[in-house]
């Protein structure tokens, strides 16, 4: 059973750069900042070292951080310009019993993370949820689409800070 | 000439009485075999996470009534162990003990649903009939605690909305001696039932490690036999007090991590479950259950991810606080959602038929699943 800290020696002496930082004002656990297209390799790294076994993710979230500037479009409603959305790993090991905590963030306006599929399939649906809701792509996910809305649906991304709902949605009014 | 062959591709729901709610599965067969089964979800979907963003944060708890509402005690429970555990207070002694009770009781009426609809999908629907009159006394308790029998807002920040009736306590042990029998006879009418065994055993055999890695919790896991509950293996409010078993799935009539282990790992928890609440029911202290409840509700800047064990397994919130009064996000791990995802696993090679069995021992409630 290792500690967060300890974790994080050891991937920071394992990947140098990828390692981007741990985070530690949160009241909770600490958390550890991956570099956004290497994730996969970190993944593999965690699950298979003997010392580590995080062989279960627990879940999978997407987060809107809204830290852009705000502006406002041609039609007056306010949009975030720039700024970051960032995905976050919750793993945990049944054997070992320590947990971590990994975070990354991809720009706003192209955002790409390393699908993490090829390590827990767990993530399968959190990230198609995480792709739904903010429009993340995580690169090499065998079946990328929506999940919990239409397939077809054109309007954006819903738990985006800047989300307005449309008006119409295949002529059916939406706000009812 | 050969014979010319292709597959079919079946729908199955989105109105389909074993779905347990509106969900669609597309089903690839060839004859009776199944090829690939594909879960459509969705059709619930109401975007809990959007509201809860716009709400503070003792707002946000009857929304979470209605993500799995056979259980929105322990909803209602996660919930409020996160926020608590990011504003960093003390909760009074009773209120834990009356939170665990009540938990252990919804527990128990969840897995009666379960179990009954499990039953009743194929075919035995007398044991139907038989638990859901169990489950009656059960939300009659909670109706004399605080008025409601489905969808509660019992649990608060810091408290519960109403402190337990005084006849509560009598009335719990009356259902424990009433319940300890029906147990008996459940198993007596459905679980070493012959027609049951063959429906259940050695079908969808899910194996330890892929439940894992496909990050199965709760009866589904245990049933593949392993020892993993959130309740033990990290312990929130005063679980640590509790002596209790865990069971898991042996394979007493199949494979390990059949449908009939899933389903008897159920059965036993009930019994665990009346465990604790028979060390629990006679030492609650006196207190008042409002003392605690913050008036102002405004957690620091932080993100917390908690757990704990709802009856379908391993329930988790995850909150970043921005310092204002309504979360800044809020994501919930719904153990349904991430269980469902094995059924394209587990239905490989079975018949039409045992889909249902599949569905029925996973136990989902589409309330969670879309949100």
């Amino acid at each position: 059973m290792k500690n967060p800290e300890e974790i994080f020696e050891l991937l920071k002496n394992e990947f140098k750069d990828i390692i981007l930082g741990l985070e530690k004002e949160t009241p909770t656990e600490p958390i550890v900042a991956i570099d956004p297209m290497q994730i996969n390799k970190v993944g593999l790294f965690l699950r298979d070292n003997d010392i580590l076994k995080f062989d279960s993710l627990m879940v999978l979230s997407g987060v809107d951080d809204a830290n852009g500037t705000k502006v406002k479009d041609d039609d007056g409603a306010e949009m975030i310009s720039g700024g970051t959305l960032s995905v976050y790993y919750h793993l945990h090991s049944t054997n070992l019993k320590h947990k971590i905590t990994l975070k990354t963030s991809t720009p706003r306006e192209n955002p790409q993370v390393e699908s993490v599929y090829n390590i827990w399939r767990t993530s399968d649906w959190h990230e198609r949820e995480a792709y739904d809701m903010f429009g993340i792509i995580f690169v090499n996910h065998p079946d990328l689409r929506r999940i919990l809305m239409p397939y077809d649906w054109e309007a954006g991304y819903p738990l985006r800070k800047d989300y307005k709902n449309p008006e119409f949605y295949k002529g059916m009014k939406v706000p009812y | 000439m050969a014979l010319k062959t292709e597959t079919m591709v079946l729908n199955m729901g989105p109105q389909h009485p074993s779905t347990h709610g509106v969900l669609r599965l597309e089903l690839e067969i060839e004859g009776e075999l199944i090829l690939s089964v594909k879960p459509h979800i969705g059709y619930l979907h109401r975007c809990f996470e959007k509201h809860a963003e716009a709400m503070t944060y003792p707002q946000v708890i009857p929304y979470t009534d209605r993500l799995d509402y056979l259980a929105a005690m322990g909803n209602n429970f996660g919930y409020v162990v996160a926020v608590e555990k990011l504003l960093g207070i003390q909760i009074p002694e009773r209120v834990e003990y009356i939170r665990i009770i009540m938990a252990e009781l919804q527990r128990i009426a969840s897995h009666l649903v379960a179990i009954a609809t499990n039953g009743a999908d194929i075919g035995a629907l007398t044991p139907f009939l038989y638990l859901f009159r169990d489950r009656e006394y059960i939300l009659s308790l909670f109706e004399m605690t605080c008025g409601a029998r489905m969808l509660y807002n019992y649990m608060w920040i810091g408290g519960v909305s109403h402190d337990i009736h005084p006849d509560f306590v009598r009335k719990t042990k009356e259902f424990i001696i009433h319940f300890r029998p029906t147990i008996v006879e459940l198993n007596n009418l459905l679980t070493f039932n012959k027609i049951f065994i063959e429906r259940t055993a050695n079908i969808g055999v899910l194996p330890v490690d892929t439940a894992i890695n496909f990050g199965a919790s709760g009866p589904v896991l245990r049933g593949s036999g392993l020892q993993f509950d959130v309740r033990k293996e990290d312990p929130y409010s005063i679980y640590n007090r509790f002596d209790f078993e865990i069971p898991t799935g042996k394979g007493l009539v199949g494979t390990v991590g059949d449908c009939w282990d899933r389903y008897y790992v159920r059965v036993l928890e009930m019994e665990q479950s009346l465990r604790i609440i028979e060390q629990a029911i006679d030492k609650i202290p006196d207190g008042d259950v409002h003392s605690a409840i913050p008036k102002r509700i405004k957690p620091p800047k932080g993100t917390v991810y908690s757990r704990v064990e709802n009856p379908r397994g391993e329930l988790g919130y995850f909150i970043i606080s921005d310092g204002n009064l309504n979360p800044f996000r809020v994501k919930v791990r719904a153990p349904s959602f991430v269980n469902l995802e094995l059924m394209g696993e587990l239905c490989k090679g079975h018949l039409v038929a045992d889909v249902i069995a599949i569905l029925g021992s996973l136990d989902i409630v589409l309330g969670e699943i879309d949100r």
